[in-house]
């Protein structure tokens, strides 16, 4: 790798030793991959995947105290993933003592140093760091350091802005020194694609259900998708923003997609078009039966298979303001049809702070609270990774919840259908 | 009747342990989250995805994968255990590494002193004829053997 004399100077140690490890390990990863330079971080902010002080991971927090003592001046300030707990969750008295007393009991020094290296502020603890509520928003062509799989792939792909799919610390040592490795999803040969999708299923697929099904078929490549783009006539408005959001999240955490390209609706889709399609592409036709066939693949891990859930998550990523209002109305509608006024299962929708704020300012903050429903900040997955939790029927629309978790997947008619008591006619 | 493959060194050293194959993409923090977190010395894998080696001790183990898929945590998750000492023996990739594993691995290298040798694009035929079980060594040069 070819660096510039300021780069090297770093490398040699001239700004210390911390900062030398530092470059090093930015460098060695970059040659893994037959980068030949580093080039400027040029988001206005950059994005960690770390937001969760657990015991297992203390040598990551050594790492990072020793990053502080080194009095690093960060290049960037940064926006994180969702905290680890909500007093306004269900939980029981054991589950307090054990995310408290023993799971977290790092959350209050990491997030002390996340406030010293630069976390843009205290209700910034989110997925969904690109929400306008929040405005960690990069420009298409800006190079960023993030990590958090959903959002590098919404930046990415719905963006139009260049991120590999970079390891938590790895973010954060490119937003210290302001450079990463030219290499994959940075450059245009990268964000080509080596896959054709043909969805040609009978109605909008769900979309973290099509996600998944694509992740797990192409892993870590570049999907080209042809059949979606109808369903959004409109163009990418925020209704197509909310569905790429889930999709790509699915993408991410059942594969390993980084960047997807949407015929018609993404960025560089609209731009180039097919040209984005490399020569010799596979094919993968996701029909009905494809995605039913997926769906049936997944394990039930639940000891009761027919247990009556206990708590349901909505939002694994964190929905929109839009998403929100939607889910609200449609409760709301399904409870009146039912004849109930509560939710029949402990739910919990879950969004980024600055909106949770927001919603609560206006009438459905209120409805919503009416339904039974707990409006949280939180980061379902945090909250689910515990024996505890993980003997819990917990229910999910979400994809990624269900991968890392012991949650069950439904879809989000049926988790409507199941809330509002439509399972008990 | 031992068979050899060529791939390349990501972080040179040798090794020989029994393999644990995963045909499937190695979900990091699927795998790892819940024996990091409470402290399983035998690192049994918690991936239900993974049918491969679902519950499966990664201790120890020459742990054979196409890549590594899942949450950006991935890299972080290899550090820890590596500065915990709870990596495989070492690792064979049939593909080219990824960049989260590729990440976990180098960072382990560079801040830590326990290093787990890591080969790469062993080629897809090292996977369809090594399993779980039997015996791998490692050489320096990136050869792996089988049997």
């Amino acid at each position: 790798m070819i660096l510039t004399p300021e780069q090297q100077a770093i490398l040699d140690g001239e700004k210390g030793e911390v900062l030398s490890k530092v470059m090093k390990t930015l460098v060695m990863y970059g040659e893994a991959f037959g980068a030949e330079k580093l080039v400027p971080v040029t988001s206005k902010y950059g994005h960690t995947v770390i937001s969760f002080g657990i015991n297992a991971m203390k040598p990551v927090y050594d790492l990072y105290d020793q990053i502080l003592s080194a009095n690093v001046e960060f290049k960037q300030k940064f926006t994180a993933d969702p905290l680890p707990l909500d007093p306004n969750v269900p939980s029981s008295l054991l589950q307090d003592l054990v995310f408290k007393q023993f799971m977290y009991k790092q959350q209050e020094r990491y997030e002390d140093q996340l406030r010293r290296m630069g976390i843009t502020g205290s209700k910034d603890f989110t997925c969904a760091c690109y929400f306008d509520e929040v405005g960690n928003i990069p420009e298409k062509g800006d190079v960023l350091s993030w990590a958090e799989s959903s959002a590098v792939s919404y930046a990415n792909s719905v963006l139009g802005a260049r991120c590999n799919r970079n390891s938590g610390m790895i973010d954060i040592m490119g937003s210290a020194v302001g450079y990463v490795p030219y290499f994959g999803l940075l450059t245009d040969e990268g964000r080509k694609a080596p896959w054709v999708v043909e969805v040609k299923t009978s109605a909008r697929p769900e979309a973290q259900l099509l996600g998944s099904a694509i992740g797990m078929k192409v892993m870590e490549d570049v999907p080209y998708i042809r059949g979606l783009d109808k369903y959004f006539p409109d163009g990418l408005d925020a209704d197509a923003k909310a569905y790429l959001k889930d999709f790509g999240a699915a993408a991410a955490s059942n594969g390993a997609v980084g960047l997807y390209h949407v015929e018609g609706l993404t960025p560089e889709a609209v731009e180039q078009g097919e040209s984005l399609i490399l020569d010799g592409a596979q094919v993968y036709v996701v029909d009905d039966a494809e995605l039913e066939r997926v769906r049936a693949s997944y394990p039930v891990i639940w000891k009761n298979p027919d247990a009556k859930p206990k708590l349901c998550f909505v939002g694994c990523p964190h929905l929109t303001m839009d998403q929100l209002i939607d889910w609200t109305e449609k409760v709301e509608a399904g409870l009146r049809k039912n004849c109930l006024s509560k939710v029949t299962v402990p739910t919990v929708f879950t969004t980024a702070p600055a909106v949770v704020e927001e919603f609560n300012k206006g009438p459905y903050g209120w409805r919503l609270k009416k339904t039974g429903v707990v409006l949280s900040y939180i980061c379902p997955l945090m909250y689910m990774n515990n024996p505890l939790s993980k003997k819990m029927p917990v229910i999910t629309c979400s994809n990624k919840l269900r991968t890392y978790t012991s949650a069950r997947y439904y879809t989000e008619s049926e988790i409507l259908d199941i809330l509002t008591g439509k399972e008990a006619e | 009747m031992a068979k050899t493959f060529k791939g390349r060194m990501v972080v040179p050293g040798s090794g020989r342990a029994p393999a644990l194959v995963s045909h499937g993409g190695f979900n990091t923090l699927a795998s790892y989250q819940s024996a990091l977190m409470f402290g399983d010395k035998a690192v049994k894998c918690g991936d239900q995805n993974n049918p491969d080696i679902y519950k499966k001790s990664l201790v120890n183990a020459a742990l054979c994968l196409p890549q590594t898929i899942g949450s950006t945590t991935g890299g972080m998750v290899f550090y820890a255990a590596g500065a915990l000492g709870k990596l495989p023996a070492f690792m064979c990739f049939s593909k080219p590494i990824d960049s989260l594993a590729a990440a976990g691995v180098i960072m382990a290298d560079v801040w830590t002193e326990n290093h787990m040798p890591v080969v790469d694009s062993l080629g897809d035929e090292f996977l369809e004829t090594v399993k779980t079980g039997d015996m791998l060594t490692l050489s320096e040069d990136g050869t792996v053997t089988v049997g």
